[in-house]
């Protein structure tokens, strides 16, 4: 499979770019099962319609992070592509802490969602520490949460589609990323989906999320654009017609008539 | 024969004509059989003694048996397969209970090639150990169902370890490759692969493993291993490593995925017929084997083609496309996202559409219509027209494109669904499920 590293559809444009966005992708070959890059290659695509230049970072183990990111994203992986990527994510610790704390956003799918938790506690009872960037812990087990899913947050209800075996546990004072309206989210009990603090997301939505919900890629190309600039986000109008009616017929098959916005 | 299995025959007939009557699967009458005889399987298959063989992987199993098996019946062979596809180990005693007679639990057939899938494979080797197993690729393919692609790579590696005669693999795919080394004592491997004038194009056909740090080297190829290389765009040989092959083969199958299957099966044939495999015989049997339904398959409308092309993954979908994209026509895609497609559609980002720009789609259809059309937007392929609703969107699009060529890809129940439309109205043969 192609590891998609290349600045996206960067569409030729008659004035001049409102400046660059770095987007860091944190390990394309290992952490991006579930189309997982389709994220990556939505927000590329976005940032240049809204007349920016987006400038696609693939970041690979052995490398070092550095703090010019403006958006950082993580996919899903296999067990053995998280074993891969630990190490090279304790060695960067410091500079992911350092951008959240900056407010860069950032949003963590599935395993890179869990390994910015507190801790991962496997079946055995092993404790794997993480970055602790979340308040979260996760358990592993051995019930997999598979399944479409639907997230109420502030950025509308969100669709996308769940496959994972831990269950996340948030913090007390960890604000949760969504309500669950449809599917497991974090654990399948407590109906918080994911988890936010600054303008770190965590969460379980493959799908991939972004594209069939414009309103929070573009909640994150905006925060991106104002680190990026110094000045404040401005949005082109966009035509997200297909996204829309991709995610509302989505909402409506999965809680009924009356309830996509 | 033991009283119970002859029970098993006769209430796994009977099923099977109830399920007949009522229009049902090819899965169900195996379900009964199974229940009242777990022992059915290796009691039908004791007299067949020219070998066991499974086949198994992500892609191409289904066109791969149907290949091996027109092999072997070249060569004079006697084979019991499942031919309907039904790659389950209750497809499997379906198909046997077609051709077992009442009162006899035994087939009487030299040799068995049976499809299975990966997690269907390791149940078949619970009650029959096979002779020989033919392991194509691991690629991702409906992760809802087996969750993990390391887990799917697990499960061909003990189908393998259970083997016991011979193993032919795939040496360019390293999830199946690095099974050799837990092979039982004594079994033979063999590999079937690419040529190094076409390993350039691996890399879309293959999956990464990164299970491991080291990078995987491919195996140095021996006298019996089988080598694909292709002579243009449709003829191809398969060299053997001792310098001899079968060729040039024509296929009436497209495609570089076509050739390697053909491949695969040429090297296991090989291996089972030993001294008696003839390269001219093996030539002629490939160039003969019709497209499985649903791949590649042509169907005249209005005296146009119209393509049927079915896509699982990102791997198959992928290889399709660079198949099919030499000769751009008049596209549709439906996406369908029920269990038998794998719900999740995420996968679809994980193919470029980029070789569809030029021409662009005509009509997105299927449940998931909107969220292929939303995928193409981001390749900057223009869309035509969305039609959710499957029979409209085929009307609308053989309409619109009545004097020219056409190609539907589609996932497996929309396949099925506009298959069963076009059969009925241009009278095309009956067909099974085919998975
Ligand atoms: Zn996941």
């Amino acid at each position: 499979m192609p590891v998609f590293d290349e600045p996206g559809a960067a569409a030729p444009s008659v004035r001049p770019s409102k400046g660059t966005i770095n987007l860091v992708h944190l390990y394309p070959r290992e952490m991006s099962i579930y189309g997982d890059l389709g994220n990556t290659r939505c927000l590329a695509a976005r940032i240049a319609r809204h007349g920016y230049t987006a400038n696609v970072i693939g970041h690979h183990p052995g490398s070092l992070l550095d703090r010019s990111a403006h958006l950082v994203v993580g996919g899903g992986g296999q067990d053995s592509g998280q074993a891969r990527v630990e190490e090279d994510l304790f060695a960067n610790a410091d500079t992911l802490r350092g951008l959240a704390a900056d407010g860069v956003p950032m949003m963590m799918i599935c395993g890179t969602y869990q390994l910015f938790g507190n801790a991962f506690v496997t079946v055995e009872g092993q404790r794997l520490p993480g970055l602790g960037i979340l308040d979260v812990t996760t358990q592993g087990n051995a019930k997999r949460m598979i399944g479409p899913s639907v997230l109420e947050t502030e950025f509308g209800t969100i669709v996308g589609y769940e496959n994972h075996s831990g269950s996340t546990t948030l913090s007390a004072g960890q604000s949760p990323f969504g309500v669950v309206r449809h599917g497991f989210g974090n654990n399948g009990e407590d109906q918080t989906g994911g988890a936010r603090t600054a303008n770190v997301f965590g969460h379980y939505l493959h799908g991939p999320v972004l594209p069939a919900n414009p309103r929070f890629a573009d909640a994150l190309v905006a925060y991106a654009a104002e680190l990026a600039t110094g000045r404040p986000f401005e949005p082109e109008p966009q035509d997200d017609g297909v996204a829309d009616q991709a995610r509302t017929r989505q909402i409506r098959r999965l809680l009924g008539s009356d309830s996509a916005r | 024969m033991p009283l119970r299995t002859s029970a098993a025959v006769v209430a796994g007939k009977a099923a099977r004509v109830a399920t007949r009557l009522r229009g049902g699967g090819s899965a169900f009458p195996g379900l009964v059989a199974e229940r009242v005889d777990p022992g059915f399987l290796a009691h039908a298959l004791q007299d067949v003694r020219g070998g066991i063989v499974v086949v198994s992987g992500t892609n191409g199993k289904t066109t791969t048996t149907k290949m091996l098996v027109a092999l072997l019946r070249a060569h004079g062979r006697r084979v019991f397969t499942n031919p309907t596809g039904s790659n389950f180990t209750r497809g499997v005693i379906s198909a046997m209970l077609r051709e077992l007679p009442v009162g006899r639990g035994r087939l009487s057939a030299d040799i068995a090639v049976l499809e299975l899938d990966e997690a269907h494979a390791l149940k078949f080797a619970a009650a029959v150990k096979p002779t020989h197993s033919l392991l194509l690729n691991v690629a991702r393919d409906q992760l809802d169902r087996f969750a993990e692609i390391d887990h799917t790579a697990r499960l061909l590696a003990s189908l393998a370890s259970s083997t016991t005669t011979g193993v032919v693999l795939n040496r360019d795919d390293s999830f199946v490759a690095r099974v050799a080394p837990d092979l039982a004592p004594g079994v033979e491997v063999r590999y079937f692969g690419v040529h190094e004038s076409i390993a350039a194009r691996l890399p879309e056909l293959l999956e990464a493993d990164v299970r491991f740090g080291d990078e995987f080297t491919a195996p140095e190829p021996a006298a019996y291993d089988g080598l694909l290389k292709p002579a243009d765009e449709r003829a191809f040989d398969v060299v053997f490593g001792a310098g001899d092959g079968v060729g040039p083969v024509t296929l009436q199958q497209r495609g570089l995925a076509a050739m390697i299957n053909a491949t695969a099966a040429a090297t296991t044939a090989r291996m089972l017929l030993g001294e008696a495999f003839d390269a001219a015989t093996a030539a002629t049997a490939l160039a003969g084997v019709r497209p499985p339904f649903g791949r590649g398959e042509v169907i005249q409308v209005d005296g146009q083609p119209l393509e049927l092309v079915l896509v699982k993954n990102p791997a198959g979908f992928t290889v399709a496309l660079g198949t099919y994209g030499t000769t751009p026509v008049a596209t549709m895609i439906a996406i369908n996202d029920n269990d038998a497609d794998g719900r999740d559609v995420s996968w679809l980002y994980d193919v470029s559409f980029a070789s569809l720009r030029e021409r662009g789609v005509a009509t997105t259809s299927g449940i998931r219509a909107y969220d292929m059309a939303l995928r193409l937007s981001y390749d900057d392929v223009s869309v035509g027209s969305i039609e959710p609703e499957l029979i409209a969107a085929l009307d609308a699009f053989c309409a619109a494109h009545a004097g020219e060529p056409k190609r539907i890809f589609c996932t497996y129940t929309a396949m099925m669904a506009l298959r069963r439309t076009l059969a009925a109205r241009h009278g095309l043969p009956d067909f099974g499920e085919e998975g």
